[in-house]
């Protein structure tokens, strides 16, 4: 039952999050900081892992095709696919619902534990718009972080793949291009958008509906990246089997 | 004036406010005192309209609060400051921003207007220097000032006070007591404090409200404290041998 009525409060969350909207003076600050801190501010952990996970995808590509038949561009193949399709897209937002998700939870969650939300309610600002709303914005550029992540991952499978000595860069480079689908990329950017919307949302509602103190910051914290992650696993699995099969 | 009228608030099945009127006057500062558990915080919390209520009235000015359409309650909301008893301020801004912050949020002042009213209003709570200061870097006292500051900063009709000398030691509640008596005379603000400090109420209570399990048990001023008879507010008031022996003195300097 409890599940249901959170269900419920999330979904009424999203729909005051558009209502009595915060002036636009105020608001336009709000969603340059919440750029930074989210996007600007994840950028460096986004280019280490996907960089080193490319790396490390194209390693075991490598390792794992024993034949002589098969041809030494199925590295570069498989890396993309695996990076363009999945590691970019849904296990980067994973990361993420870490360190974006915990961020926002923790923050909001503080704001509730000081009173600092009761002080926006009284002075009538609609403390959910004024929290969440910019959250949802900064958000929207997302993409650009998973593109990064994409570029990044194939960056360091062909680096890992030249220097490792298990193919040269022109069989690589071959291999990225084959049987290349356009709509491979539009299946991972719609993956994305959704996931971004997870993320900003389903922190803030356990920051901005939690109770008690700090200890309960670090349990909303906990449980508010449990939740972001397999709601992004469950809707991987929903829009994969809507957009490919 | 704020006038509250047979208030009832619950809980599921715990009855907490079993019926509350009182009125509530400008240019003074009115305070509800009782024990914990007594109702004082959700009786706060109703009259700044952040929790609804079964029964009553609650009227500003005449005005009854939860008949305003939500336009007009936000512009009633405009004319409230409220200092929450862990000071509330934003943590991401600076003590400037913090009591600029009402004034960016419902002024069309422009920001060099907003910081010279924000920077007389600092100086009249004796924080003319720390304006560059982030909240962490105060000190609880201080906060607490910053926190009256951005409460009055936009003129505000009614004043609200949730505990403001808790953590204090006993010089800065005074002189934090002594602030809020001092603004709600000079600004005519209609102040409503809620209060465990009977030092407090020795120096500021123009108007006391004492509750007890969710009612009214007795209503009067700083004076007539040490006169009542009421024996649930003598076993609060007089809890401690000191204030036993200050109203002993005082009756017997009276007679």
């Amino acid at each position: 039952m409890q599940y249901l009525h959170n269900i419920g409060t999330y979904f009424l969350m999203i729909i005051e999050m558009f209502r009595k909207p915060t002036k636009w003076s105020v608001m336009k600050e709000l969603i340059l900081k919440d750029i930074d801190d989210l996007i600007i501010g994840s950028l460096g952990i986004v280019a280490f892992i996907a960089f080193f996970v490319g790396g490390v995808v194209t390693i075991q590509t490598a390792l794992n095709i024993d034949s002589p038949l098969i041809p030494k561009e199925l590295i570069g193949f498989a890396t993309r696919q695996s990076i363009l399709l999945e590691f970019a897209p849904t296990f980067m937002s994973i990361i993420m619902a870490g360190k974006v998700g915990s961020f926002i939870t923790s923050s909001i969650g503080t704001m509730r534990v000081t009173e600092q939300i009761d002080a926006l309610e009284v002075m009538g600002i609609n403390s959910i718009n004024y929290l969440v709303f910019p959250k949802l914005i900064a958000m929207a550029f997302y993409p650009f972080v998973i593109s990064i992540a994409m570029f990044l991952g194939v960056i360091g499978g062909l680096m890992a793949c030249i220097y490792g000595g298990y193919a040269s860069a022109d069989d690589f480079i071959t291999g990225i291009q084959q049987e290349f689908e356009p709509f491979h990329i539009v299946y991972a950017f719609i993956k994305t958008f959704l996931f971004a919307f997870v993320l900003a949302t389903i922190p803030s509602f356990h920051g901005y509906y939690m109770k008690g103190g700090a200890l309960e910051v670090g349990e909303a914290s906990t449980t508010s990246f449990v939740w972001t992650s397999v709601t992004i696993i469950l809707l991987n699995y929903l829009a994969t089997q809507l957009l490919l099969s | 004036m704020i006038e509250v009228k047979n208030l009832h608030k619950s809980f599921g099945e715990a009855h907490i406010l079993k019926g509350i009127s009182q009125t509530f006057h400008q240019g003074k500062t009115n305070l509800i005192i009782g024990q914990s558990g007594s109702g004082k915080s959700v009786f706060l919390k109703c009259l700044l309209g952040l929790y609804d209520y079964e029964e009553g009235n609650i009227e500003y000015n005449g005005e009854v609060f939860a008949n305003l359409s939500e336009d007009k309650k936000r512009d009633m909301r405009a004319k409230i400051g409220m200092v929450f008893q862990g000071s509330a301020l934003f943590d991401s801004l600076t003590i400037e921003e913090n009591v600029m912050f009402p004034l960016r949020m419902f002024t069309k002042l422009s920001k060099d207007e907003m910081r010279d009213r924000a920077n007389i209003v600092l100086k009249r709570v004796n924080l003319e220097d720390a304006h560059k200061k982030m909240p962490s870097e105060a000190s609880g006292g201080m906060q607490k000032r910053v926190a009256i500051a951005r409460a009055i900063v936009n003129n505000p009709k009614y004043l609200f006070c949730d505990e403001p000398n808790s953590g204090l030691d006993p010089k800065t509640a005074i002189v934090i007591d002594n602030l809020i008596h001092e603004i709600t005379e000079e600004y005519k603000i209609t102040t409503v404090i809620n209060t465990h400090d009977m030092n407090s109420v020795m120096e500021i209570g123009d108007s006391i409200m004492f509750l007890k399990d969710g009612l009214k048990a007795w209503e009067g001023t700083k004076d007539d404290i040490f006169r009542t008879d009421n024996e649930v507010v003598t076993d609060f008031v007089y809890s401690s041998n000191l204030f036993k022996k200050v109203r002993e003195a005082i009756l017997k300097e009276n007679n």
